[in-house]
This record gives structure tokens, C-alpha cells and sequence, in this order.
């Protein structure tokens, strides 16, 4: 190739034995799987570049985490309720009658080489895989990525958040010390509000009066067993999904609704997750190398009738805890002379209320819009201010349900009293999504506006300008088309009108939708059009 | 100056006495020597523990008299001229010099001001001016005194004082010891670095929310054994590494989302940042 005008002839150069033996390989394998067509098709999947599409992956890889870390405690543990005295090396638990399940917990901790390290990976990898779970599911909501056709893998997503939840708190539940027993005691308390049904079912899960001896074995298997098993399968189907809807992007120049514009998996994307994976793997290691995690040991073991001082359930199960500690007391009536503990049934019913609304939102929204069509860019949440604003009220609901859950430790570290933060964060859970809603609203609002203003009239540059006639003028820099396009690409919304249907009547549901619509999208700023934007410039 | 020249003068008689080397040498020397040193030692001791007990009856009722001046002077405000208590503060007769020695030695009273609680403040008296004060309550009527110091030598049963910690101080306290909230802005404090024998006096007296374990309910040794389970986890910090105030789930959980989650969204930032 040294000049550009010779005839370029493929050189027959005689495969060296590694090449050879891969293709062969390569060969063999295809031959007998038809494999080259999914990695045909999955290395050309295209990943856009933007930091926001990268939390599911956080989840995903904290999830392989968790997975190994898991199987090596899984060696260690052991979940049977045998009663032994501890002979450990712990000095304040020595002669202390135990379970064998808290024993062979404190063994990992203290006996076995690495042991405690394992479990800080997997336990603060468990609160990562939870935490990256729900800024994903907030990215996704915010950018109304679960728009047709990715409504089912929301759901399976909304599956995946529940079903690590339920793992996260099975895995709390197991080392059978005094935290975790407390945790299972609350559980048993909400199981028991359960009108008629309550009692019936407490027993048939703790195979007796709590807290008995059947709970933590069963516990561990649905923990090891059944639920990841019903996760990876999840999982599965999710990133199935994930490439069968292909990514949803960023409004960009040359991002279309019918493309997507970033770098394919093989090999580029290929390299930057598998780098990806092992700094996340990394940051969860140095972050367990360094911080305790749940210090089993100041525990002891359980007993039914200590409960210390900050006794709080992980984090994601905060905002359970949080309700129960947020509902007024005295709800409860006797009816025939059974209690009915609505102080409890509140709680319980309002936080499902609140879950199968997160699940089934892409579906009421598809609804009220109307829009049967595919989406794949991704909005930005100003533009589509009521949605933006309602998950605002979201997070605001369930950020006062959380913060309700350390309310002991906002009262002693900010020096206020424990009734008075219960009667704030009463207020903000019950009054805060309200004004969160309207407050979002209108600076969505306020934000698109200014938008607008900036396509049409560029920005402000600061440089001020005198003219002849001793006139003042600040100077206004127009945008690139790149940068207008980004701020003049959405999609306007209308309120449906109210039609009638095939016989002539206009029904209750099509009323229920029209105001519904009219709520969502009453309020709206048009983006700029072409011949706005033309008529600007003169 | 007048120690200088004594031992300029002992050094001076150790060259002459050189000279006399057969006294010194002498067999019986050393026995005689033993003798007179155990006579003066012995007599000494003697003399010094007569005058000692004298002393101890005129010092308590100096001390009893001296107590009663600085409680007029520091405390009689809120509890009375004779400490049977006014509106402002409660009654302190049956007490007990312990009480007194837990509310002045930690610095709680003389409060600065009326709240929820008295607040831990430095230490407004010496150490003798809170025994005065003490011995001048303990005069009023009997009540719990400051404990020897086997019962709070922290030498007990770690294991066992652990459990009864869980048992009776955990709800409020915490099991770390990291302190808790109580209603109306009141809270039970953190357990770190107080000392031993206000952790006893607090046990005996139950100040302000606490409740009273007496020795029927928690024996001196017990209250013993709970020093040393506190002794134990303030020597032997967290084998996992920082604890984040052992406060449990709640810092856990705080730290994943600031530091885990906030430190990998950077990551994710720079990972798909533009190369300029």
C-alpha cells in the first residue's frame, strides 16, 4: 500500500494456527447453534452515549455482584434454629445461647477467612442494586421512556424493583439476630391486621405462634432459591426486551424516531461495560472494605423482647416503615369483638395503592393521550410538564414516607422533637405532593417558555451595545442548529375532543378521558415552528 | 535552694564516709539497717493513719459545710435554700451524693437554662467542690453514694453485661450505645466516653427520663458488667471498618445513595463524556 493508484489485490496470507483454530472453533459452533445470528444481531444493538442509560447497567452488574458474593456466604451459612451456646471469638456474645443460623452469621464474620468482607459486598451491594433500580426506574418514568412499545418492560421492571425488595428483606431476615427478628415481628404485626384472614396467615408462615423455628429456613430458601431464580428469569426477559425495543435517545441532530444513534456492543460498547462492571464491582468492594454494614454482632441474638433504639429496616423498605410510623393513632374500632386495626390496614393498603399505580401509570397514560404510536426518543421531562409534575408528587410521597422512617434520628441529630418531625413529615407526605405537582407545573412551564425564547431570539451575551443615536442594546447570540434542534424537537400534545361513538352517545368513560386529558395537557407551550423561526430571521 | 544544698551537703558526707568503710561493712550492718527501717516505716505509718482518721471527721464536717455554701451559692436557686425543691427544680433530699456527683460531674447542672433536658455541658466545679455538694445532700437524708471502685472497675462479664444492656438500656440507648430519641425533644444520649461512674451514678439515680435500676433490679456487679460491655465496644472499634455512627440502616442507607450511587453516576458521566 505504498501508493494510492496500485491496484489493491487481496494478499493470500497463509492464516496463522490461532487463527485457524478459531475459525475453526467458530465454525463448529455455529454450525451446530446457528449462533452467528443473534451475535450478528446483538454486536450491531446500538447503545446511545448518554450517563443516564447507564443506571440499569449499575443494577445489572451490582446484581452479578450479589450473585457471587451470595454463593460464597451460601458455603458459610447455615439457617437451621438449633439453639447452641457461642464459643466464637466475639468476647461480649461468648456463652451466649444462640441459633445456629446467627452463630454460623457471626462465624462468617469473625472465623472465616474474607468472610466479613463478603458480607459487606453482598449487603451494600444489595442496598446498590436497589438504590441504582430506582434512579433507573425515575430516568425512565422522567423521560417517558415507558411510552408504547417499552409498557410491558416497565412492568418487568416494576416486577424486578418488588421482587428485590422482597429478596433484600429475606436476606435482612436471615442472620436471625436482634435486628432482623424485630424486622420479621413488624411483618407479622401488618400480616395479623389482615381482617379474618390475618392470624390464619401468620401461622401458616411461621409454621406457629411467631416467632417459632420454621421461619428462617423458609425464608432461606425462597431467599437462595425461589426468588432469584424468578429475578434472573426477569432479568432475562428484560434485556430481551431491552434489544427487541432497541434504546430509546436523546432529541438530537440526526436522532430520529426511527434510528438510534451511539456505539454498537461489539466492540466499543463491549469494552466500555465490561470496564463498567468491574468499576462498579471495584466501588462496592472498597466501599465494603471500608464501612461497616449491619455490625451483626451489637445485636445479639434475637429474643422477642428487646427492640433497640434506631431499629430501621433497610433502606427500601423505609417507606413501609415510615407509613406505619406516619398513621395517627387511636384507628382502631372493635366490630363483634374483633379489633380492626386500621392504624395498620391504612398503611398497608395506601402503600399498595401507591405501587400498582408506579406499575400501571404507562397504561393510564397511553389512555388519556390517545397516542397509539411508537416512541423512541426519549423526552425531556420539561416538556411534557404534567407527567414531570406528577412523578414529582411521586417522589415527594414517597420521599416523606422514607424520611419517616429515621424520624427518631432527624429528632436526635437535629435536635428537635420526635412529634414535631412526625407532624412536619405528615404534612409533606400528605400536602407535599400537592404543592410538589404545582411547583414542578409551573417551572416545567416556565422552562419551555424559555426555551422557546431562546430558539427564537438566541441568548443573552452579556455585551452591551451603544448605538449612534445613543441607544442601548444588549446583544442577543443567535444558537447553532445543532443546539436549536435539541430545544425546538418535541411533540405537542392536545386535549382530545369529546366525540361521540358509533350510536351517538358520548359516554361517561369518554367524558372521564376527555377531562383527564384536558388536565394533562390544557396547559402547554407550543415548540417553535419552521416559519417562526424564519420569520425571526430578517 | 535549700533542697540543692542538702544534697550538695549528703554529697559531701558520702566522701568522708568512704573513709569509714569498716562501719558499713560491718556483718550486722544490714540486719540492723532492716530493723530501723522497718521500726521508722511502721511508725510512721502508725502516726500518719491516727491523724488521717482525725482528719477525715473534721474534713467531712468541713466538707458537709463547705458543700452546703456552694450548693447556697449554685443551687439553692431552683431547689430550695434546704434542697426541698421549688418550682423550678426538684427536690433533692434522699438523693444521694451519687446523683450529685452524675447531674455536676457531667456538667448538667447547674442547667443553663429549662428545656427538655438538661444538656451536658463542661464542668462547671472540681472535683471536690461536687463531693462537697454531694456529702452536704448525703447529709440531708440517705440515699445512693458514689460506688468503690470495684463496681465500676469494668473488669466484669462482657458477655453478660451485653445482654442486659439489650435487655434494659437498648430500647432508648441503642445496642451500640449511640443514644436515641424520647418524646417532646427529650432523648437518652450517647453511651461513648462517659465515664464509669456516671454510668453507675445514671444506673442508681435514673437522672431526669431514666428510670431508676436499683440493686435489687440490676445488683452492683451487674452494673458492673454493663460498664465492661461498654468499656469493650469503646476499645474494640467496628472490625468492619468505619461505622457511620453505628445508628444502623438509616447512615447505610444515606451512604449508598450519596457515596455508592452519586460516586457511580460520576463514573457514568465521565464514561460517556466527549473527548474534546
Amino acid at each position: 500500500m505504498s501508493t494510492a493508484t496500485e491496484p489493491v489485490t487481496p494478499v493470500a496470507v497463509a492464516p496463522s494456527r490461532g487463527m485457524r483454530l478459531t475459525g475453526w472453533a467458530a465454525n463448529y459452533i455455529d454450525e451446530r447453534t446457528s449462533a452467528s445470528t443473534a451475535v450478528k444481531a446483538l454486536g450491531r444493538k446500538i447503545f446511545p452515549d448518554h450517563w443516564s442509560f447507564m443506571l440499569g447497567e449499575v443494577a445489572l452488574y451490582s446484581f452479578v455482584v450479589i450473585l457471587l458474593s451470595g454463593t460464597f456466604l451460601t458455603f458459610f451459612f447455615d439457617p437451621s434454629m438449633t439453639e447452641v451456646e457461642y464459643e466464637g471469638s466475639y468476647v461480649p456474645l461468648q456463652g451466649i445461647p444462640m441459633s445456629v443460623a446467627y452463630q454460623s452469621s457471626l462465624d462468617i464474620s469473625f472465623e472465616v477467612r474474607g468472610g466479613l468482607l463478603m458480607r459487606q459486598v453482598h449487603h451494600w451491594a444489595a442496598l446498590l442494586f436497589l438504590a441504582a433500580i430506582g434512579l433507573h426506574m425515575m430516568r425512565v418514568f422522567f423521560t417517558g421512556a415507558f411510552r408504547k412499545p417499552r409498557e410491558l418492560n416497565w412492568v418487568i421492571g416494576f416486577l424486578l424493583f418488588v421482587l428485590a425488595m422482597a429478596l433484600g428483606f429475606t436476606g435482612y431476615s436471615l442472620p436471625d439476630d436482634l435486628l432482623s427478628g424485630n424486622g420479621l415481628r413488624i411483618i407479622d404485626g401488618m400480616i395479623k391486621a389482615v381482617p379474618l384472614a390475618g392470624a390464619w396467615i401468620s401461622y401458616l408462615l411461621f409454621g406457629n405462634e411467631f416467632p417459632g423455628t420454621d421461619i428462617i429456613p423458609r425464608l432461606y430458601v425462597l431467599h437462595i432459591l425461589l426468588l432469584p431464580a424468578i429475578l434472573v428469569a426477569l432479568i432475562g426477559a428484560h434485556m430481551v426486551l431491552l434489544i427487541v425495543n432497541k434504546h430509546t435517545q436523546f432529541a438530537g441532530p440526526g436522532n430520529t424516531n426511527d434510528n438510534v444513534v451511539g456505539a454498537p456492543v461489539m466492540p466499543v460498547f463491549a469494552a466500555k461495560a465490561g470496564g463498567f462492571f468491574f468499576l462498579v464491582f471495584g466501588v462496592i468492594v472498597l466501599i465494603a472494605s471500608l464501612f461497616t454494614i449491619n455490625p451483626i454482632w451489637n445485636y445479639g441474638p434475637y429474643d422477642p423482647s428487646p427492640v433497640s433504639a434506631g431499629t430501621q429496616p433497610d433502606w427500601y423498605i423505609g417507606f413501609a416503615d415510615g407509613a406505619l410510623r406516619l398513621i395517627p393513632p387511636g384507628l382502631e374500632i372493635v366490630v363483634f369483638g374483633y379489633t380492626v386495626s386500621f392504624n395498620v390496614l391504612i398503611p398497608l393498603v395506601g402503600l399498595l395503592v401507591f405501587l400498582a399505580a408506579a406499575a400501571l401509570y404507562p397504561f393510564l397514560e397511553a389512555w388519556v393521550t390517545g397516542d397509539k404510536r411508537e416512541h423512541h426518543i426519549a423526552e425531556r421531562p420539561r416538556n411534557n410538564p404534567t407527567r414531570t409534575a406528577i412523578g414529582a408528587a411521586g417522589v415527594t410521597f414517597y420521599s416523606g414516607l422514607w424520611a419517616a422512617a429515621s424520624s427518631d434520628l432527624i429528632a436526635t441529630h437535629f435536635r428537635l422533637s420526635i412529634e414535631g418531625v412526625i407532624g412536619a413529615l405528615q404534612f409533606v407526605t400528605v400536602a407535599g405532593p400537592f404543592i410538589a405537582y404545582f411547583i414542578t407545573k409551573r417551572v416545567c412551564l416556565a422552562l419551555m417558555r424559555r426555551d422557546r425564547e431562546i430558539a427564537l431570539h438566541g441568548y443573552e451575551s452579556g455585551r452591551i451595545v451603544r448605538l449612534p443615536g445613543g441607544e442601548y442594546i444588549e446583544v442577543h447570540e443567535q444558537l447553532d442548529d445543532y443546539e436549536r434542534w435539541k430545544l425546538v424537537s418535541f411533540e405537542e400534545y392536545q386535549p382530545i375532543m369529546i366525540r361521540p361513538d358509533s350510536r351517538g352517545r358520548i359516554t361517561a368513560r369518554q367524558r372521564m378521558r376527555a377531562r383527564l386529558s384536558r388536565w394533562f395537557f390544557e396547559d402547554r407551550i407550543s415548540p417553535v415552528t419552521q416559519r417562526e423561526l424564519e420569520s425571526q430571521r430578517h | 535552694m535549700s533542697k540543692r544544698i542538702e544534697t550538695d551537703r549528703t554529697m559531701h558526707s558520702t566522701s568522708p564516709a568512704s573513709t569509714r568503710r569498716a562501719g558499713r561493712r560491718h556483718p550486722l550492718a544490714a540486719a540492723s539497717l532492716l530493723v530501723v527501717g522497718l521500726l521508722a516505716t511502721g511508725g510512721a505509718y502508725a502516726l500518719a493513719t491516727t491523724s488521717a482518721t482525725a482528719e477525715t471527721t473534721t474534713a467531712s464536717a468541713q466538707l458537709v459545710e463547705e458543700g452546703g455554701k456552694l450548693f447556697a451559692a449554685n443551687c439553692a436557686t431552683c431547689h430550695g435554700l434546704q434542697a426541698a425543691g421549688t418550682a423550678a427544680g426538684p427536690s433533692l433530699i434522699g438523693v444521694g451524693a451519687l446523683a450529685v456527683d452524675f447531674q455536676v460531674g457531667t456538667g448538667r447542672m447547674p442547667a443553663a437554662a429549662s428545656g427538655p433536658q438538661a444538656e451536658v455541658k463542661p464542668v462547671q466545679f472540681t472535683q471536690e467542690q461536687i463531693d462537697a455538694m454531694g456529702a452536704w445532700v448525703a447529709e440531708l437524708a440517705p440515699g445512693p453514694a458514689v460506688p468503690p471502685e470495684r463496681y465500676v472497675s469494668g473488669d466484669g462479664d462482657a458477655a453478660l453485661g451485653a445482654q442486659l444492656f439489650r435487655i434494659n438500656c437498648a430500647m432508648c440507648h441503642n445496642v451500640a450505645g449511640a443514644g436515641g430519641a424520647l418524646t417532646q425533644g427529650k432523648y437518652a444520649p450517647s453511651l461513648a466516653g462517659v465515664d464509669p461512674v456516671h454510668v453507675y451514678g445514671a444506673m442508681a439515680t435514673g437522672p431526669q427520663n431514666m428510670p431508676v435500676f436499683n440493686d435489687l433490679n440490676l445488683t452492683p456487679e451487674e452494673k458492673n458488667d454493663i460498664i465492661t460491655y461498654l468499656k469493650y465496644l469503646e476499645q474494640n472499634p467496628s472490625v468492619g471498618g468505619f461505622d457511620l455512627g453505628a445508628l444502623g440502616p438509616v447512615s447505610e442507607g444515606l451512604f449508598i445513595w450519596i457515596f455508592g450511587l452519586g460516586g457511580l453516576v460520576a463514573v457514568t458521566i465521565w464514561l460517556t463524556a466527549k473527548s474534546n
